[in-house]
Formats: C-alpha cells, sequence, structure tokens
C-alpha cells in the first residue's frame, strides 16, 4: 500500500494515511509471533531448555532459534528465505528464485489463457440473450466445484494424454481465473446507459463498433479489478496444481516436500515466496490499470 | 422479487441435458477408455453403488471440517470487522493488511495447519477458518461503510446511540456485502477442507479420495465424489442465495 501511494505523488492520501496504523499493526503481529513462539515451540525445546539451565536467555534463544520448530521465528524464516533467494545460483535446485519462477510461468500462461477466454465469453454472453440464460448459471455452478480438489485428476490425465509440465497447471488456473473476468466483464460491457447506446443506434455503429467504442472502453475499469482478483487466484492454482502429481519444482513443490520432511522452516519460506509472488502480481496489475487509465483521460 | 420467468429454468436445464448427451456420446461412440474420461452412466453407476463410502466422506469433509469451519471463520471476520469499525486506528491498520492477505495463496498454509493440528478433521476445520476470514473482514468493513451519510445523519438527529445505528442501519446496509463475502466462502470453505486433506488425513474424506482413485486409476469414482462435491457446493450456494433474497427484499436487484 505504501508503494503504491509512493508510485504516484499526485494521488491524495486515502483516508486519514494509512502508513502509520498499518506499522503499529505489522509491529503487534510481530511482537505476538514471538512471544507466541515461547510456548508452542515448548514441545520441542523443552529438554534443551532444561540441559542448557533453564534461564531466560536459555528460553529466548532456543525458543527462536530451534532446527525443527513448531512455528518458526520471524527472523528464522527471513535468513532462509535469505539463503534461498541470494545464497544459492539463481538455477539451483535450493533456489527459491528458481521454484517461483516455475510456478510463475504456469501462473502467467494460466492467467493470459483465462482472462482471454473470460472476456471472450463475457462478449459472446452480452451479445447473445440465449446464451446469457442458458450459460450464466453453469459458469456460477461451475465454480462450486472444488476444482482445486480435482486438479490431481485433470494433471493425471493430461499427463497420460501427453500433456505435462506447464500446460496442465495452467490449465487449472485458467479454469480458476476465468470466472471472475467473466462476471466482471458482463458487467463491464453492459455498464453504458441506454442513452449512449441509443447515440451509437442513431449513428447506425454496427455490433462491433458498439463493441469497440462503447463498451469495451466503458469496461476498462471493471476489467481491471477483475484481472487483480484473477492474478491472485492464478497463482493458488498453480501452486495447487504443484501438490498433487509429486512436481519436483515449484512453490507447492516446496510445500510438499517441507511437510513430508518437516522442514517447518522451508514451508513457511515457500509461503513467504508465494505471497511476495502474489503481492507483486497484485500491484503490477495495479500499476498497468494506472497507466492504462491514464492514457484513456481519466482523472483521479 | 423479480419475476421468475420459465425460460430460467429450461435453457440451463436444456444445455446441461445436452452436454450430458454429447458427454455420453463422445465417450461411448469413440469408446475412449475409462481411465480418460469415464461415461455420465458409469459414473452414476458407481454413485449408487458406493453411497455408503461417499456418505463417510461426506460426514469428514463437509459435516466436520466445511461447516464448523465455515461458521467460525465468517463469524469471527465479522466480529473483527465490527471491532475495526469502533476502532478507526485499528481498521486504517487492518484493512490494507486484510486486502493484501486476501490475496495471497492461502492455502500453502495447509502443511503448517496439519502439523500443528494433527491429521484428523481439526487441522481441516482449521484451514477452512484461515480461508474464510479474509473474506469476511474484508467485505463486512466495505459493507459497514455502504450506509450513505444522509441516513446516518438522520439517526444522529433521533439521538440514536451506536449499537442502534448498528442494528437498525448500518448492519441491513452491509447485508449484501456480507452475504457476497458468504457465498465466496462457499466455495472457499470446500476447497480449503480438501487441499488440507492432500498434506495427511485417516483414511477417509474426499479430499483423501479423490487423490488416492486418482492414483488408482478409479476415474468413476473420482468422478462420483466431485458429483457430490458439486452437488454440495451448489446447494449451499443456493441456499445463500435463497436466505440472501429474503433478508436483503429491499435492495434494487431484487425489486420488481
Amino acid at each position: 500500500m505504501k508503494t503504491e501511494a509512493a508510485a504516484v505523488p499526485s494521488l491524495p492520501a486515502r483516508g486519514e494515511g494509512q502508513a502509520f496504523p498499518v506499522a503499529v499493526i505489522c509491529l503487534v503481529i510481530l511482537v505476538v509471533w514471538y512471544i507466541a513462539a515461547i510456548p508452542m515451540n515448548w514441545v520441542v525445546t523443552e529438554s534443551k531448555i532444561a540441559a542448557a539451565g533453564g534461564g531466560a536467555a536459555d528460553i529466548l534463544y532456543y525458543s527462536w532459534n530451534e532446527q525443527r520448530p513448531v512455528i518458526p521465528a520471524p527472523h528464522q524464516i527471513m535468513m532462509e528465505l535469505w539463503n534461498a533467494v541470494f545464497m544459492v545460483k539463481p538455477w539451483a535446485v535450493k533456489s527459491l528464485l528458481y521454484h517461483g519462477w516455475v510456478t510463475l510461468s504456469s501462473t502467467l500462461l494460466g492467467f493470459v489463457l483465462g482472462s482471454l477466454f473470460g472476456i471472450a465469453l463475457a462478449i459472446a454472453i452480452v451479445h447473445s440473450t440465449f446464451l446469457s440464460k442458458s450459460l450464466m448459471p453453469w459458469i456460477v455452478a461451475s465454480q462450486t466445484i472444488p476444482i482445486l480438489a480435482i486438479a490431481p485428476m485433470v494433471i493425471v490425465v493430461l499427463g497420460s494424454l501427453g500433456f505435462t509440465g506447464l500446460l496442465p497447471k495452467s490449465l487449472i488456473s485458467m479454469y480458476l481465473c476465468f470466472f471472475p473476468v467473466t462476471i466482471g466483464m458482463v458487467k463491464g460491457l453492459t455498464s453504458p446507459d441506454p442513452m449512449q447506446l441509443d447515440l451509437m443506434r442513431t449513428y447506425n455503429a454496427s455490433a462491433s463498433d458498439v463493441l469497440w467504442k462503447l463498451r469495451f472502453p466503458s469496461s476498462v475499469p471493471f476489467l481491471f479489478t477483475s484481472l487483480k482478483v484473477a492474478v491472485a487466484i492464478a497463482l493458488t492454482g498453480a501452486i495447487v496444481g504443484e501438490l498433487p502429481t509429486g512436481a519436483v519444482a515449484g512453490i507447492g513443490a516446496r510445500l510438499l516436500q517441507g511437510s513430508y520432511y518437516g522442514q517447518t522452516v522451508q514451508i513457511w519460506a515457500a509461503l513467504f515466496m508465494g505471497s511476495f509472488l502474489a503481492a507483486g502480481l497484485v500491484w503490477l496489475v495495479g500499476v498497468a490499470e494506472r497507466i492504462v487509465l491514464k492514457r484513456m483521460g481519466a482523472r483521479p | 422479487m423479480k419475476r421468475f420467468q420459465a425460460t430460467d429454468l429450461i435453457y440451463p436445464a436444456l444445455f446441461g441435458i445436452s452436454v450430458l448427451v454429447l458427454w455420453q456420446l463422445i465417450v461411448k461412440g469413440f469408446s475412449v477408455p475409462a481411465v480418460l474420461l469415464p461415461a455420465p452412466s458409469d459414473i452414476w453407476a458407481k454413485l449408487i453403488t458406493s453411497l455408503p463410502i461417499l456418505w463417510v466422506d461426506f460426514v469428514q469433509t463437509v459435516i466436520r471440517a466445511v461447516i464448523p469451519g465455515w461458521i467460525i471463520g465468517s463469524l469471527s471476520g465479522f466480529l473483527v470487522a465490527i471491532l475495526c469499525d469502533r476502532i478507526p486506528f485499528l481498521r486504517r491498520g487492518l484493512l490494507p493488511l486484510g486486502n493484501l492477505v486476501a490475496a495471497l495463496p492461502i492455502v500453502g498454509v495447509a502443511p503448517i495447519l496439519v502439523m500443528w493440528f494433527g491429521f484428523d478433521w481439526p487441522s481441516k476445520a482449521a484451514m477452512v477458518v484461515v480461508m474464510t476470514f479474509f473474506p469476511m473482514l474484508v467485505n463486512a468493513v466495505a459493507g459497514l461503510q455502504a450506509s450513505g451519510h444522509l441516513e446516518r445523519d438522520l439517526m444522529q438527529s433521533y439521538g440514536a446511540s451506536w449499537w442502534q445505528t448498528l442494528v437498525k442501519l448500518r448492519l441491513p446496509a452491509a447485508m449484501p456485502f456480507i452475504f457476497n463475502a458468504l457465498k465466496i466462502n462457499s466455495t472457499l470453505a470446500m476447497i480449503g477442507a480438501i487441499v488440507a486433506e492432500f498434506f495427511g488425513t485417516p483414511i477417509v474424506g474426499m479430499g483423501f479420495r479423490i487423490s488416492t482413485e486418482v492414483g488408482r486409476l478409479g476415474l468413476d469414482m473420482v468422478w462420483a465424489e466431485i458429483a457430490v462435491a458439486a452437488l454440495t457446493g451448489s446447494t449451499f450456494y443456493g441456499l445463500l442465495v435463497a436466505l440472501e433474497r429474503v433478508v436483503t427484499f429491499w435492495h434494487p436487484s431484487y425489486r420488481r
């Protein structure tokens, strides 16, 4: 949020300024985390603390530096992240950059495919009453199916058909992220008011003219709002797509390996990496939104 | 209420039936192997014969994990939203973080929760709680701001207390947002519980069944589980939509 405000200095700060409250809340979370680590790690650290003498310094040291903690201290996660990102070559198996890239590439492919499909579907729905009546309920129903749960089957079936690697994971991302785009775009494409549509009629504009010159421009704000949601769930889809297939690379694979071998710190580091990716992607869509809206002449 | 036309029901039904028929014809016509895609008739046969297993899985996943988790997660998100509303400092600090967290791949927490709460249903319910908390928080905070200044001024001029304003004006105005979050959460809850089962479960549950049957290439059983999951999800969603119509009957989208 801070970076967003910094990127566009012309925008006035929203509300009464968020930086200070956010910082305070983050600090509170950190403090609670460190304190909670002591009782939560007690199961694993108790004997070591007793052996070292049991003083207050020992308690703090062992609670916050345990190799296989129940909950690692934040600085342990940061150290692990630092080591896995900057201390190894980017293409090494231990590098989180490498795993992040694997996940990111299928996320992006799925996101692009899903968004295009979602937009195409929305355009079809807006132009056909039959489609809007017959398809819309099924589009909504399709999202009540826990697709993430059948991801393993999709991947195994596609794998037996000869599709491996990037595409099956991307298809899961695509299935997840077309939905918000379709819903948002149907809303956006129908957002021009009747007066404007009537004006286009008096100009004798064709359906494609109306689409490109009126409907599409007025749907852009809706599009970007949906894209932000879509890119975040595309990433979730890619991560979950890596879980069931015994994938060797990707954030999901790191999570799974960590949980098999009880490497708590590794799980948390992978989780943070995924979160940074998500935040970065949403931020990028936000930047694109601002650039596009500015070029279209929107005023903040 | 919006007028309900017969075509609202007939068109989607026609579409669904034609997809099923097409599916059946393609699978049988081209004799697609059952390990790739079983025909709807095969899935139905499997569904009927394995009802006891499906029921046990349903109880483990939906009754024990999804529903309690969904209730606890949504309720706590709602309560924190009210707290945020009472304390503006908390709102300004927590809301950007909540927005951020709502975009994060929270399913990744599943392995950690399985480690903390064990293999059985408590870890799945905890997963559902974590997944449903933030959408409710963000939506409820937005909803509590949705009442207009004019209405709030009116309440002020009546000398209404904060609680009275909350109960009589702002909560009703927030209902569309809250139902939106509940609907999002109904899907997320199913996903959360099933994904958490990938990271370790007792030998029962929908996620467990799906992942083991995929391994044994028993795809008709997988599709039977999917059918149950889809039916559960749609019923859940449909009930919420019906409840929303009753609670927010005043909303423009339901007016005739």
